[in-house]
């Protein structure tokens, strides 16, 4: 097999370059380092069959980070017939050192010069011909965004010799080693005006940057993003919920009418209930990450970093973290994968950890549904914005206290890359990478969980499940802090999902709507009803959320730490809240 | 000279030296901040947040005690 693999620094549209050729969806991010595992794909070039591999992005052969190793490794290790170098046509003052470090190995090269188009609009000229004979290999200018010279460089690439090669990277030199030839070459080949124009990007950072504004905007930014996901979201949402119900009466109940009441009730409440209530996400998960594409690849989330990075150094994390976290409140799932842009392990870890914590919309609407049957009007916005302020103090003070066991050793120096106007093809792309991975954990992992909470509410009988006993044996310990049996069960639906918290509610209580209000408002006082809602933002938020948290750190121990610290703290919280509140109280 | 910490905002200075731990060093030279490079501070983050510095076409941010590490001098204001 005929191996050609992709190199090139972060940020310089590799990963766009990889789904141009192979045509597959190799995730895209206009940010540092997003390729996680190695992506590779086959093409027929020619007359030959060959795997092009997308590496992840690496700064310098000679590096020493986790991606840097993984590249290195590949490539001293495979065999290859020829290797792509992608360099950013605007930035080769930097970036035409890797080029010369790969031919000093020997590598059969092509050398692409991607965002040709950003570099003729920024007045760069750049002499490929002579370029490419100083460096031995054919140099290239494209624009794998626009699809520019994809023709031409195929058609270099079906000319590469085709013997195989083996880097020998037992004589690698520095990258420093390479600078003054860098120079030399950029300073012969390529020319530059002598004054840069004001860029867009610099009058679009004095405003998103600007220190009174740009947290305002950012968070306006997200409100909007949120805002649009559900108003277009929603109604497919509900659409989506009402042809699954048809198909279940038409179609499904009728035809499994003469099976077993076990297999009947598992098959169709269990089973089909829960998928279908997962499967109605697709749609949000979609628009969610579209909508999250557009922001990411235009550079915005690394000047949000920027802005942030400040007060989150302080607490251990770093700018990104925080982008995170503000993801967070719009659904944890994507959260936790968006962590991948931390590269150091533990700093990552450490991200994921403060993510859980963050109230995600599915966690409001629970709050929006007590809030406004246990309080009036003039108090219920507090009581939201409370929540709020609890999330993000429990969210960074976890970061806090376990700062020193997660201490990152990444060397911290991002790049801000120039806005760029995001691609309707890119977009869509990510759209549907993201909902096909989601979907494919909700097949396994949530499946699992929404068949063991039918049966423990279903079995041995329904009015006195196996539920309903592990209510009986939280009493002791959900007493305490004021949630009493009924709602604890809804709490036992909500490791599942928050989304099927009040539906459980309206199951347990037979009661709906206004119904439900009035019976929880008579049930419950305002601090009982505060303290259940503290728990829900804190303890697990949901199998999905835990079951990306075990995908995302491949660890077990590190998705059970996660969920026993989120239970203890929410209990640890509840109880002195409830507690103390109630003692307060008794003094007047 | 001075640390590049201190230089003035949108004021042009050449590197000197990177007194930074190895390996954000290696980082930083493969982003273009080396010795000999031209640098400018465009802005200072907020509540002790990172520096947003230019070199060549590239922009990046670099945490404050870290360009407390490098060693700048400033070059004479072109005219015109």
């Amino acid at each position: 097999m005929h191996r050609i693999a992709l190199v090139g620094m972060p940020n310089t549209g590799k990963s766009t370059l990889f789904n141009r050729i192979t045509g597959g969806n190799a995730r895209v991010a206009n940010w540092p380092g997003l390729t996680v595992e190695l992506a590779s794909h086959r093409i027929l070039l020619g007359a030959r069959m060959v795997q092009m591999v997308d590496l992840p992005g690496i700064y310098d052969l000679s590096g020493g980070a986790e991606d840097e190793q993984i590249a290195q490794s590949f490539l001293a290790s495979t065999p290859l017939t020829g290797v792509i170098v992608l360099l950013n046509a605007t930035q080769l003052d930097r970036q035409l050192g890797l080029a010369l470090q790969l031919k000093a190995l020997g590598a059969p090269m092509i050398v692409a010069l991607n965002m040709a188009d950003e570099a003729r609009s920024a007045g760069i000229t750049i002499d490929t011909a002579a370029l490419g004979q100083q460096l031995g290999c054919p140099v290239l200018l494209i624009s794998a965004k626009r699809g520019d010279g994809m023709a031409e460089l195929k058609q270099a690439l079906g000319q590469l010799p085709g013997q195989e090669v083996q880097l020998d990277f037992s004589h690698l030199a520095p990258a420093a080693t390479f600078h003054d030839e860098e120079a030399r070459l950029h300073h012969t080949h390529v020319s530059r005006p002598p004054t840069m124009p004001a860029s867009i990007t610099t009058r679009i950072d004095r405003w998103i940057l600007h220190p009174a504004l740009g947290l305002p905007l950012f968070v306006l930014t997200m409100f909007l993003l949120f805002q649009l996901t559900f108003a277009i979201g929603t109604p497919l949402q509900d659409a989506l919920g009402s042809g699954l119900d048809w198909i279940k009466s038409t179609w499904l109940e009728p035809s499994l009418a003469g099976a077993p009441e076990i297999v009947r009730g598992a098959l169709l409440d269990g089973l089909y209930d829960g998928v279908g209530t997962v499967l109605t996400f697709a749609p949000l998960i979609f628009l969610f990450f579209s909508l999250m594409a557009v922001i990411e690849d235009s550079g915005y989330f690394a000047r949000a970093a920027f802005m942030m990075d400040g007060l989150m150094a302080r607490l251990g994390l770093d700018g990104r973290g925080f982008v995170m976290l503000m993801m967070g409140f719009g659904c944890n799932v994507p959260a936790l994968m968006g962590t991948r842009v931390i590269r150091d392990p533990k700093a990552r870890r450490l991200t994921m950890l403060t993510i859980p914590f963050a109230l995600c919309s599915a966690r409001l609407q629970i709050f929006l549904f007590l809030c406004s049957a246990l309080f009036t009007p003039a108090q219920a916005p507090w009581v939201l914005l409370g929540l709020y302020l609890a999330s993000i103090v429990i969210a960074l003070g976890t970061a806090w206290l376990l700062r020193r066991r997660f201490t990152s050793s990444e060397p911290f120096a991002l790049e801000l890359p120039p806005f760029r106007l995001p691609l309707f093809r890119q977009i869509r792309l990510r759209g549907w990478g993201e909902t096909r991975s989601f979907l494919r954990m909700a097949s396994t992992m949530i499946v699992t969980g929404v068949l063991l909470v039918w049966f423990l509410t279903h079995y041995p009988n329904e009015h006195h499940s196996y539920a309903a006993m592990v209510a009986q044996v939280l009493e002791p310990v959900l007493t305490p802090i004021g949630i009493h049996s009924e709602m604890s069960i809804a709490l036992i639906f909500g490791f599942v999902a928050k989304e099927v918290v009040l539906g459980a509610l309206s199951v347990i209580t037979g009661m709906q709507g206004n119904a439900l209000s009035a019976h929880l408002a008579s049930s419950m006082d305002p601090v009982s009803a505060i303290s259940f809602m503290l728990f829900t933002l804190i303890y697990v938020p949901c199998v999905a959320t835990m079951a990306t948290m075990h995908k995302e750190s491949k660890s077990v121990w590190f998705t059970a730490g996660s969920v026993v610290w989120s239970l203890g703290l929410a209990w640890v919280l509840c109880f002195v809240f409830y507690q103390g509140t109630r003692l307060v109280s008794g003094w007047f | 000279m001075c640390p590049l910490f201190e230089l003035s905002l949108q004021t042009p200075a050449r590197v000197l030296k990177l007194h930074t731990p190895a390996d954000l060093t290696q980082r930083l030279c493969a982003l273009g901040l080396r010795p000999g490079r031209e640098v400018t501070v465009l802005r200072r983050g907020w509540l002790g947040g990172p520096l947003q510095l230019r070199i060549g076409s590239t922009e990046l941010m670099l945490r404050r005690e870290h360009a407390r590490a490098i060693v700048v001098e400033t070059l004479p204001v072109q005219e015109g």
